[in-house]
């Protein structure tokens, strides 16, 4: 008999009532915090939200955000559905970055776009999904622990990535620890430059065809997890691996594999970013989306809707982040990142903070 | 008028959406044993943990020696001489008996004062109630009828007058089983109060002064023992006429499809869980493995099912050695292909993936069939179809495919388990403990559809330390103790007492 457990939320409070609540949590705090350094929370709200989806141009740099954090995003549900906690996406976005820049220097002035481009999203998918496959294969084989292992891994890539762009990649004559600007057949064309090919006039913003490929990961993301027999394995292994065992899964092939998809998703942040805006790499050109990426998994329930509007929410507000920290220098990029922390706090650790004293008015309404 | 220890009235308790106990009235006389039976989820356990103090009642009253009582946490139940004496035993394996017992009322600051105490007093007990329990040995080396006699223990060192007993015997031979109930005797004789929870009739009739049966969270009879029988207290649990036989027509049993020759397996501490086995299982008949638990049949069951490589022997399937096959999936996975079949022991562990909806867990095991995906996407529409026929040929409750299976009851969570086997039409069934916590209903189903596969022509293993259920449905009964097999007894002429001690390990 098993009683005493407490009787959970219907599934859509679950998924509504809950990450709405926590949100609104972390706001207050942040909101206390803005007035405790002398600002007016109310207008600094006005102005985050309006600095993020207020212009065209606020828009377009939001959903230019949200794309790298939809691949990171889904890059951690994929291991998480299959129980493990990859925390690497960072390092393996960084890694990816250098997959794509070695293709690029290489071959950028004698292949033409419509092969150099998926030429380095190969590399990048190659490189990202390598640098997530040794934890993988350490975790299935050797069994240490991929939180751990991921994040030694991230330290790894970011110190080999340092010492590879300042000694080896770096422009001639830079000063700058950045590559030389990629040759234009390796730049993934921007939306508004597509649009203006059908006549159609967009603000001019990095958001480029990534973002299509983002929500089309996200379909095959749904297909693959929920309608297919490796992702029947994967979820498996995931909530039980002695069922697995006993299904005849494999349970340390299952582990490496997903680790595999996990670290090639996040490559396409890498994308996002050198392909499809800066057009070179630079020490610092990951920025933590692999970080933010578990926050928007987490808050997304690892389901690809939820994870569409987690990274919509997280592009919003480092779009309008940045707006407000120009309006009001009070408010720093670290204020802004304090309220990303919080919101992960909020809706990542304290998950269920608010869950029993839900369940309890459920409940007092049910009894009535 | 008699004497009460123990006066429940009016007792009623809910979680959430489920009325665990509703308006259960009993009375228990003091100096008396008192059954209380009923199937799984009937709430026995959720009234004793109300009465030990665990859970608080939604309604109703408690007295203890006529006295009426608030029992808000167990503390409060000892210090009201309630003692209890769980399924899962509460000890420390790497104290001693004597520390167990001291452990949690060890008195005053300085430790050697207390134990002397503790030692006098410890000793006289033993004595009173013949429990035979060395105080200086350590729990983790000592069997586990011993194991449950400390617990016993600990209670009366409490000062207990009512024991409780939650399921004592489903852990023990059925010598050791005897023991306990000499032991119970004891206890009444000295004056003391036992309340002993409890599936099982036989144990019911054996020793109990009344019973309580309930069903459904409620009090269906207050009887006393001399007054019913056995199929009386069953159709009283269950609601209806059950039968307890399962009608079996001889048969003669065909070529034989397992074959094990000389089976070891050893662990990493070099512990052999399988010694020497050799047995074979023959198209048409049931072959069952009686013992205590722990004594191997987990590890056979595994090994036989691929889950396990054994250390060295043969696994001799269609006469073909199983463990030379080389393939590049696992061996559950090839087994299964080869039409092995296997419900596992654990059901909820292994069987199924409870948070999965039962239409997904229709297919654990043989999701890499053909006929269900295209291009590598599942075909909802065949899962669901496949699952409804489950839902039809099983009985299973409710009939909604779309359900999670840690939803549904015990006995059809392994309907589902045993209709997914079944539908991949094995040649060798390999099915463990197959009506654990399962109702009574729905083991008179499951047997019935054992006994219809055997009539078919198929092998089958059964592993269960339920004895009735293993003399009920075999043909040949295998006795494995101490990972060996110590005994092999024809059915018909098998009977409780020699099976018994064959599990103790005396062999033939």
């Amino acid at each position: 008999m098993k009683f005493g457990q407490p009787s959970t939320l219907p599934r859509w409070a679950q998924l509504s009532v809950l990450p709405v609540l926590n949100l609104l949590a972390a706001l207050l705090v942040t909101g206390f915090v803005t007035w405790l350094i002398g600002e007016d929370p109310w207008e600094c709200l006005q102005l985050l939200v309006s600095g993020a989806f207020g212009s065209g141009e606020g828009i377009g740099y939001t959903l230019f955000y949200t794309t790298g954090f939809i691949f990171t995003g889904l890059a951690v549900a994929t291991a998480f559905h299959a129980g493990l906690f990859n925390i690497g996406g960072e390092g393996q976005a960084y890694l990816a970055g250098l997959g794509v820049t070695l293709v690029v220097l290489a071959f950028d002035h004698t292949l033409p776009p419509l092969v150099l481009v998926p030429l380095c999203i190969l590399a990048a998918m190659g490189f990202g999904a390598a640098w997530a496959f040794i934890p993988g294969w350490l975790q299935a084989k050797r069994g240490s622990h991929i939180v751990v292992t991921t994040i030694m891994f991230n330290f790894i890539a970011y110190s080999l990535m340092l010492y590879l762009i300042s000694h080896h990649l770096i422009e001639a004559g830079s000063q700058n620890p950045t590559t030389r600007e990629f040759g234009q057949a390796a730049w993934i064309p921007a939306l508004h430059q597509l649009a203006a090919g059908v006549g159609i006039a967009l603000p001019n913003t990095p958001l480029n065809l990534t973002f299509i490929m983002a929500l089309l990961a996200c379909v095959l993301f749904y297909l693959l997890v929920w309608h297919s027999r490796w992702g029947f394995q994967l979820r498996t292994v995931g909530v039980n691996e002695s069922a697995a065992r006993y299904a005849g899964i494999n349970v340390s092939k299952t582990i490496m594999l997903a680790m595999c998809i996990s670290g090639a998703l996040s490559g396409f942040a890498a994308i996002n970013e050198l392909l499809g805006s800066t057009h070179r790499m630079n020490v610092s050109f990951t920025n933590g989306v692999g970080f933010v990426g578990i926050a928007v998994a987490l808050m997304g329930r690892n389901h690809p809707v939820g994870i569409i509007l987690s990274a919509l929410l997280f592009g919003g507000l480092t779009q309008g982040g940045l707006e407000l920290s120009f309006e009001k220098p009070v408010i720093t990029r670290e204020m802004i990142i304090f309220i990303q922390g919080l919101i992960i706090l909020f809706c990542g650790a304290l998950e269920n903070l608010f869950e029993p004293f839900i369940a309890g008015l459920f409940k007092r309404k049910e009894d009535k | 008028m008699t004497d009460f220890a123990i006066e429940l009235a009016g007792i009623s308790k809910r979680f959430g959406a489920v009325q665990a106990n509703r308006d259960v009235t009993m009375h228990i006389a003091k100096g008396s044993i008192h059954g209380i039976i009923g199937e799984n989820g009937a709430g026995k356990s959720t009234l004793m943990s109300i009465l030990y103090g665990y859970y608080q009642a939604d309604g109703g009253s408690i007295r203890v020696n006529g006295q009426e009582v608030r029992i808000r946490n167990s503390q409060e139940a000892i210090r009201l001489g309630i003692g209890m004496v769980h399924q899962h035993f509460m000890l420390v394996d790497t104290f001693t008996v004597l520390e167990n017992i001291v452990l949690g009322a060890e008195g005053g600051l300085l430790l050697k004062q207390g134990m002397e105490q503790a030692r006098a007093h410890l000793l006289q007990l033993n004595r009173d109630y013949s429990l035979e329990v060395d105080p200086d040995a350590l729990v983790g080396e000592l069997g586990v009828g011993l194991q449950q006699r400390v617990e016993i223990l600990k209670a009366l060192y409490r000062g207990a007058d009512v024991l409780i007993l939650d399921e004592p015997t489903a852990v023990l031979t059925p010598q050791e089983a005897d023991h306990l109930f000499c032991i119970l005797r004891a206890l009444r004789e000295q004056g003391k109060t036992v309340i002993l929870i409890t599936h099982k009739l036989r144990e019911v009739m054996d020793i109990t002064d009344a019973v309580t049966v309930m069903r459904a969270g409620t009090v269906v009879g207050n009887v006393r023992t001399a007054e019913v029988d056995k199929e009386k207290l069953a159709d009283l649990m269950v609601g209806r006429k059950v039968s307890l036989k399962v009608d079996k027509a001889e048969r003669l049993p065909g070529a034989a499809v397992l074959e094990v020759r000389d089976l070891n397996l050893t662990d990493a501490r070099g512990v052999k869980l399988l010694d020497g086995l050799n047995f074979q299982v023959r198209a048409g008949e049931i072959v069952g493995i009686a013992g205590v638990s722990g004594n191997g049949q987990s590890e056979l069951l595994e090994v036989l099912a691929g889950m396990v490589e054994p250390s060295s022997g043969e696994v001799r399937y269609h006469d073909q050695d199983l463990l030379l096959e080389k393939s590049s999936q696992p061996r559950a996975a090839l087994y299964r292909q080869k039409g092995i079949a296997h419900v596992p022991e654990d059901r909820s562990r292994e069987g199924l993936v409870k948070s999965f909806p039962m239409f997904e867990n229709a297919i654990l095991g043989y999701h890499n069939d053909k006929t269900i995906s295209r291009r590598g996407l599942f075909s909802r529409q065949a899962l669901l179809a496949r699952t409804r026929d489950f839902i039809r040929q099983f009985d299973i409750r409710p009939d909604n495919a779309q359900l999670r299976v840690g939803l549904l009851s015990g006995g059809n969570q392994q309907k589902v388990v045993l209709a997914r086997e079944i539908h991949a039409n094995p040649d060798l069934l390999l099915i463990g403990q197959p009506t654990r916590g399962v109702d009574i209903g729905a083991i008179e189903f499951i047997h019935r559809r054992l006994v219809e596969l055997r009539d078919a022509g198929k092998a089958i293993l059964l592993v269960s330390v339920e004895l009735e259920e293993i003399l009920a449905l075999s043909d040949r009964i295998l006795v494995m103790a101490g990972g060996q097999i110590s005994g092999e007894v024809a059915a018909k002429e098998a009977d409780t007492l020699s099976l018994g001690l064959l599990m103790g390990g005396h062999k033939q």
